[in-house]
């Protein structure tokens, strides 16, 4: 317990400073407060931006929903599902096709050449064709967060299948197994370190690509607030929405990390 | 019942290495009788996991063939259980899931499987470890698990690779009392690879000593102690001087063919 709290303190100490100087110097007028303003007046930014904006009334809404209809809650909701649906997309399709090119040589000699020259494009560079193919709002970011997400869980879950300790398939096929067996019960989970590494990596990209798509496609979500902030010079308010992104990226991360353990729990690495 | 159960004819077996072909295994001719513990013995090189992995169809012989019961075997198979020296459990699966899976496998009913788990749990002194994964468990107990995997099966036959290599003498010593015990219970055709002289002779009705490369069959000899046997007694120990003399002469080939 007493340990707990000592690495608590030890992981807020930086973080603290940097604020306290970061404050100091604001106080000081080191700093322009419309180019840098003081952590105090972000903090009471952020607390408008997350607070609702009508008083509450109800005959319109009940309390929880008016608790959530601030527009930071809102807009995270939205990048939020964003990231759920193109990061489902991605992984749904990268999935069957990585452990398809790691299992079958041919497959994998058909469809390497041209995934190799796609994946060092990134997303943002399909910006374009996606407002062409996908027009404006949620289709475009989409397909950019699932691209994003995709080539991550698709490399990964091939060097996953392919690195499968072939002494785990001789035991399947001495036991008697056949291929679907031999897929589902053994290649499967003894690639699935690999392959939840890769979802975690992924999960991270599709939280970077959805940033960038709310900048150009839609209207809400917190890359759009912090650009249309920028608009009216509110650096308090896009430093604000900037800390909701690392903390909510960090959120999800953990919560990745903490999926993964739970899954791989047989596994030696994570002793 | 003395008929053979594996007949070994005329196995050969080579391997391309960097251009010039390795003769492994040569003019094999054995036959191994239901029941039977036969252990084969050589060095490093002298070809007795390759062969034993023709047996449980993992290579196919570059020439000659292997029955099994009258029927030329092709591919591995449940009736031919393979215990690994490197355990080869499924780290995935827990002790109880690793030995139910050939189980499954054969889709058999639920009931029967969780008796079956259950037993060999019992036989190898594991009840208690069922749940754990094996991460959680010592070398010895792996191996034992992989036992009761293959066991599970029923197979008639049991072909072991140095199963009992990676363990610590007094480990090892257990586990071998231990599978003599299930061995004299259950009547299974045992195919053992070891390089250790002392092991074979403490397991084995027969011994087939190998010679270093290419692997052919230097001595065929039947050990007629009866079991439990101690390895400090006088006939032990002559059979260990008699074969070991042969056995170190393959060895002595082996350190030569390393360092030239």
């Amino acid at each position: 317990m007493a340990r707990t709290g000592v690495r608590l303190l030890r992981g807020v100490l930086v973080p603290l400073a940097a604020l306290v100087i970061w404050q100091v110097l604001s106080a000081r007028h080191v700093f322009n407060a419309q180019v840098l303003p003081s952590p105090l007046a972000v903090f009471s930014r952020w607390l408008a931006y997350l607070k609702p904006p009508d008083p509450f009334d109800p005959a319109l809404m009940s309390r929880a929903r008016w608790c959530l209809s601030g527009e930071l809650i809102q807009d995270a909701c939205g990048s939020l599902y964003r990231v759920l649906v193109g990061f489902l997309l991605g992984t749904g399709l990268a999935l069957p096709l990585g452990l398809a090119m790691g299992y079958s040589r041919l497959c994998h000699a058909l469809l390497d050449p041209l995934l190799q020259i796609l994946r060092p494009i990134p997303p943002i560079a399909y910006i374009p064709l996606a407002i062409l193919w996908f027009g404006l709002g949620n289709p475009p970011a989409f397909f950019l967060i699932s691209l994003g997400a995709f080539f991550p869980v698709l490399v990964n879950t091939i060097a996953g299948v392919q690195n499968v300790d072939a002494i785990y398939l001789r035991v399947a096929r001495n036991l008697g197994a056949g291929r679907a067996t031999t897929f589902l019960r053994v290649i499967l989970p003894a690639a699935a370190p690999y392959i939840l590494a890769g979802a975690r990596i992924g999960m991270g990209t599709a939280f970077i690509v959805v940033i960038v798509s709310e900048m150009i496609a839609v209207n809400n979500g917190l890359g759009y607030r912090i650009l249309e902030a920028r608009e009216y010079m509110w650096s308090d308010k896009i430093i604000a929405g900037m800390l909701t992104i690392g903390l909510l990226g960090l959120g999800i991360d953990t919560l990745m990390a903490a999926l993964s353990r739970r899954m791989l729990r047989w596994h030696r690495g994570l002793e | 019942m003395s008929a053979a159960q594996i007949e070994i004819q005329g196995v050969r077996k080579t391997f391309q290495d960097a251009g010039a072909p390795v003769v492994a295994l040569t003019d094999i001719d054995l036959e191994l009788r239901a029941g039977e513990f036969v252990c084969l013995l050589g060095p490093s090189g002298c070809g007795k996991s390759t062969l034993l992995n023709v047996i449980a169809g993992f290579l196919a012989p570059t020439a000659g063939q292997v029955r099994v019961d009258g029927r030329p075997v092709s591919a591995p198979g449940p009736d031919r259980g393979m215990v690994f020296q490197e355990y080869a459990l499924f780290p995935w699966m827990t002790v109880e899931a690793n030995i139910a899976f050939g189980l499954e496998i054969k889709g058999r009913p639920r009931a029967e499987i969780r008796d079956t788990v259950d037993r060999l749990l019992v036989m190898l002194r594991m009840e208690e470890f069922r749940a754990r994964f094996p991460r959680e468990l010592s070398g010895g107990m792996r191996q034992r698990v992989a036992i009761a995997r293959v066991l599970a099966l029923d197979s008639p036959i049991l072909l072991m690779d140095e199963p009992f290599g990676a363990l610590d003498a007094l480990t090892r010593r257990t586990l071998q009392d231990e599978l003599l015990r299930i061995w004299e219970e259950l009547k299974k055709t045992v195919v053992f690879v070891t390089h250790s002289l002392e092991e074979s002779i403490y397991l084995a009705d027969r011994i087939v000593l190998m010679t270093y490369r290419p692997g052919t069959v230097k001595l065929d000899r039947l050990i007629r102690l009866p079991r439990m046997r101690d390895p400090a007694s006088g006939e032990f120990n002559a059979i260990k001087k008699e074969l070991g003399a042969l056995l170190m002469a393959e060895q002595l080939r082996h350190v030569a063919a390393e360092f030239t």
